[in-house]
């Protein structure tokens, strides 16, 4: 097929989507041994620089609007750069909120932030979780490990726009009671008489629980929920998407009900340096969320 | 004057580059160097490959003398366009400590005006597939932009093929239609050496004011197309595109890519000298005292171990995973993303794999697999 | 006996079973209840029942010298425990102990194994239904042995 050669006006671009913004640590909180929560917020001065970043707009409560799924490149001086989901809420921008898990150089020193440390953040990119398809529909959040943070905005926003779903169950694994994120807002979620939230660990010790043990995948045959009528959100290790929907396809539901998260490595986080590549899907601008049915084909195909 | 047709004489052609150059342009074409033809600014007509062509196979490159003088009587080496408009390696800003936080100053470099002397039909379309990639998306390059903006083309319409060719089959050339300022076809008849220029915009058109011509007449033309049809009849390869995403995508699990995968390797030569390939890497350096930092992007390839790294290991860690990967983005994958192929058939990739792999048979073995058990 | 046998044939377990086989089977069944804190079994004993859990949940355990007791598996409602009744040597390999109070269908496996000798055709369905739910117990505890959620360098 011949490229359509087309004699074209080049518009004269403004900013760099490779500049960083700054933004200040407001507050860490240690969610596991491994696992810090960092509260942002933006810097109130301009960039010195006269070729802005594209993500300087701030909404009228001061910060940057993003959707639940969405994630940011957060930058540390000289260390460098990864990307990491927001897992905020989003009707409150005003603090930016991410959840890092310490794996790597730059993760390490994420999270050995302090309050009053400046970082750099490019973002929010990416697709979200179908807040606004799945109204009407009950909905099943099924998350493993750190997969919760990209949830947890979703979460939010369902919560305080309640009516307009219908059943919601909330499904988490982690691997042990140790290893689990956001322990009280899972009791507080629990305590609601509105949301049905089962949480069980891979293994454990009975004198430090008292829940479900097993992998999270058992969890899926009792949840409740109309197979015909639910939106499906599953996020954490591929393979552990992978059985979660198995057992989702066995409860019933269409690949176009089930919604994963997509991870792979990043560079630049807008289309160009050609790392994301899933397929003919870059993850960074036609993920990270994907509805499974239009994954199907190469999801679980190995090396690809 | 658009759309016109000239002649401009071998002895005027030095005139053409000077024409560019008072123009502020930074004229850059073919030269030889270290026995190959490669593309760096060029100030004269001296400095380009007069009487030299390129002898091209899988894995095989070599300059030979022509019988002629011709200035453009060769194909395309190891250089691509691609070296000045997406550079190798760019810094994109700097930043320094300010205090707990830092202060970043972004790359303004005001690039060259370039003005591109000689490009293909092929590396035509490689251009413009990589417009698609840089600046049609939701987000736009800007050193990218910063140079396409600005640039010159001077297409020269190809009269022979090379070993490696298969524009044909790509639908890419030989003969430039479209997306430059001049396209010439460089004649040699007889005791005769001239140009026939097509004029394609007000720039063009512009910048012939300063070199003599007179119009084409019919029979010029007419020797130029023939010309053209020549090279068309002597493609070197062939590729058949039918229904190849397809193909391709049903083909992820072929045997064919563990045969491959025993001889490629993964040097990434053909990421490198392909003229659409854009995959870019991010360094964030500092300086030995901690208080500046800087940002570069280098070219990268799909075919190095690190570039799938997610924590715990690299998704695509075979060889077999890596190549599979190149071959069926560049010739299936590209057109779900971008709305056309990736491979342009200049056969770059075919001449500088050092095992000479050859896309072209890749492509013929699975779709032949297929064929022989249906 | 009539109640035993409805519970019984509205539990997925043991659905499409012929009916004829629910009443043989009710024979060897009575409801149990496990106070919290109370276990079911222990590691070495001999295999004589399996429980269908009808509500409550239970706690598979093992205990590690220097590691002490660790929790392998929790079943809960619907739950079928029990299965080394079905295959020698016929012993429990883990402690089970309930962690609320919960009520289970308790079924005699001496009992059991009489009448699926009288009735192969019973053994077969059961056999059936238990290979089941070990493959179940294996899928997912195969899944924990890769350790999905671990930091893998």
């Amino acid at each position: 097929m011949a490229v359509t050669i087309k004699p074209q006006t080049i518009e004269i671009v403004q900013t760099d989507p490779m500049v960083p913004v700054p933004y200040r640590v407001l507050r860490v909180r240690r969610e596991t041994k491994d696992t810090f929560t960092l509260e942002l917020e933006p810097l109130p001065q301009p960039l010195t620089s006269p070729v802005p970043s594209p993500f300087t707009e701030r909404g009228a409560e001061g910060g940057v609007r993003f959707a639940p799924g969405q994630f940011t490149m957060l930058y540390l001086f000289g260390v460098g750069e990864v990307p990491i989901s927001i897992s905020g809420d989003p009707a409150h921008p005003e603090l930016l909120v991410h959840t890092v898990r310490a794996v790597g150089t730059v993760t390490k020193a994420l999270c050995r932030l302090k309050r009053g440390d400046i970082l750099g953040v490019r973002g929010p990119f990416g697709s979200s979780w179908p807040m606004a398809e799945a109204v009407g529909n009950d909905i099943l959040i099924v998350a493993g490990g750190v997969g919760l943070a990209p949830l947890r905005p979703a979460i939010y926003h369902i919560l305080s726009h309640r009516g307009e779903y219908g059943r919601v169950v909330v499904l988490y694994g982690a691997r042990t009671p140790g290893d689990m994120l956001y322990k009280k807002e899972l009791v507080q979620w629990r305590g609601r008489f509105d949301i049905q939230v089962e949480v069980t660990v891979d293994a454990a010790r009975p004198d430090e629980w008292r829940g479900n043990v097993g992998v999270v995948t058992t969890l899926i045959p009792r949840a409740q929920f109309d197979p015909y009528h639910v939106t499906a959100l599953v996020c954490g290790p591929e393979v552990m998407m992978r059985f979660a929907i198995l057992e989702l396809q066995k409860r019933g539901l269409r690949d176009d009900q089930i919604y994963i998260s997509m991870e792979r490595n990043m560079k630049c986080a807008v289309g160009f340096c050609g790392h994301c590549q899933y397929g003919p899907h870059f993850v960074c601008k036609d993920g990270p969320v994907f509805r499974f049915d239009k994954v199907k084909e190469i999801f679980g195909k190995r090396e690809i | 004057m658009i759309g016109e047709r000239v002649i401009v004489e071998r002895q005027d052609f030095q005139k053409l580059l000077d024409a560019l150059r008072q123009k502020g342009y930074v004229t850059v074409g073919p030269t030889v160097r270290d026995r190959a033809i490669i593309y760096d600014e060029i100030a004269s007509v001296e400095d380009l490959p007069i009487g030299w062509t390129d002898e091209q196979d899988g894995g095989k490159y070599r300059l030979k003398r022509r019988a002629d003088q011709a200035l453009f009587g060769y194909v395309v080496g190891p250089h691509s366009w691609k070296k000045f408009l997406h550079p190798p390696v760019l810094s994109l800003w700097k930043a320094r400590k300010n205090g707990k936080g830092f202060e970043i100053t972004p790359n303004r470099d005001e690039p060259p005006r370039y003005a591109f002397i000689g490009v293909r039909s092929c590396e035509l379309h490689a251009i413009f597939i990589q417009d698609r990639v840089f600046t049609n998306g939701k987000f736009v390059d800007p050193h990218y932009q910063a140079r396409r903006r600005n640039l010159f083309i001077v297409a020269v319409n190809c009269v022979q093929a090379g070993g490696t060719c298969f524009c044909v089959s790509m639908k890419t050339g030989p003969k430039a239609i479209a997306g430059f300022d001049l396209a010439l076809t460089e004649i040699l008849d007889g005791q005769r050496h001239y140009f026939v220029v097509e004029i394609s915009t007000t720039l063009g058109a512009d910048i012939l004011q300063r070199v003599p011509t007179k119009p084409a007449q019919p029979r010029d033309l007419q020797i130029a197309e023939e010309r053209i049809q020549q090279a068309a009849q002597q493609m070197g390869r062939q590729l058949d595109t039918t229904n190849i995403k397809e193909l391709l995508y049903r083909n992820l699990e072929h045997p064919r890519w563990d045969e491959v995968a025993a001889r490629c390797l993964n040097c990434a030569n053909c990421t490198m000298v392909c003229p659409t390939c854009f995959c870019t890497t991010v360094e964030d350096v500092t300086d030995l005292t901690g208080s500046e930092a800087e940002r570069v992007r280098k070219w990268d390839s799909c075919f190095t171990m690190d570039f799938s790294y997610i924590h715990g290991g690299s998704v695509r860690a075979s060889a077999k995973s890596r190549y599979r990967q190149w071959l069926t983005h560049k010739l299936a994958s590209w057109l779900d993303q971008f709305g056309t192929s990736g491979c342009v058939g200049c056969g770059r990739c075919i001449t500088w794999c050092p095992v000479g792999i050859d896309i072209t048979e890749e492509v013929r073995a699975i779709r032949e697999s297929e064929q022989s058990t249906a | 006996m009539d109640t035993l046998e409805r519970l019984l044939s509205e539990h997925p377990f043991f659905k499409d079973l012929d009916p004829r086989y629910i009443q043989l089977i009710a024979g060897c069944a009575r409801e149990v209840t496990f106070k919290a804190g109370e276990f079911i079994f222990r590691e070495g004993d001999p295999s004589s029942h399996f429980w269908l859990i009808r509500s409550g949940k239970i706690s598979l355990e093992v205990f590690v010298p220097g590691r002490g007791t660790l929790m392998i598996e929790t079943l809960g409602e619907g739950d079928v425990m029990g299965w080394s009744w079905a295959v020698p040597p016929y012993r429990k390999q883990y402690d089970a102990r309930a962690l609320e109070l919960t009520r289970a269908i308790e079924f005699d496996a001496m009992c059991i194994r009489g009448k699926c000798d009288e009735e192969p055709k019973l053994g077969y369905e059961l056999f059936k239904r238990f290979a089941q739910i070990i493959g179940q117990r294996l899928q997912a505890t195969r899944l924990r042995l890769i350790d999905i959620y671990g930091s893998h360098d």
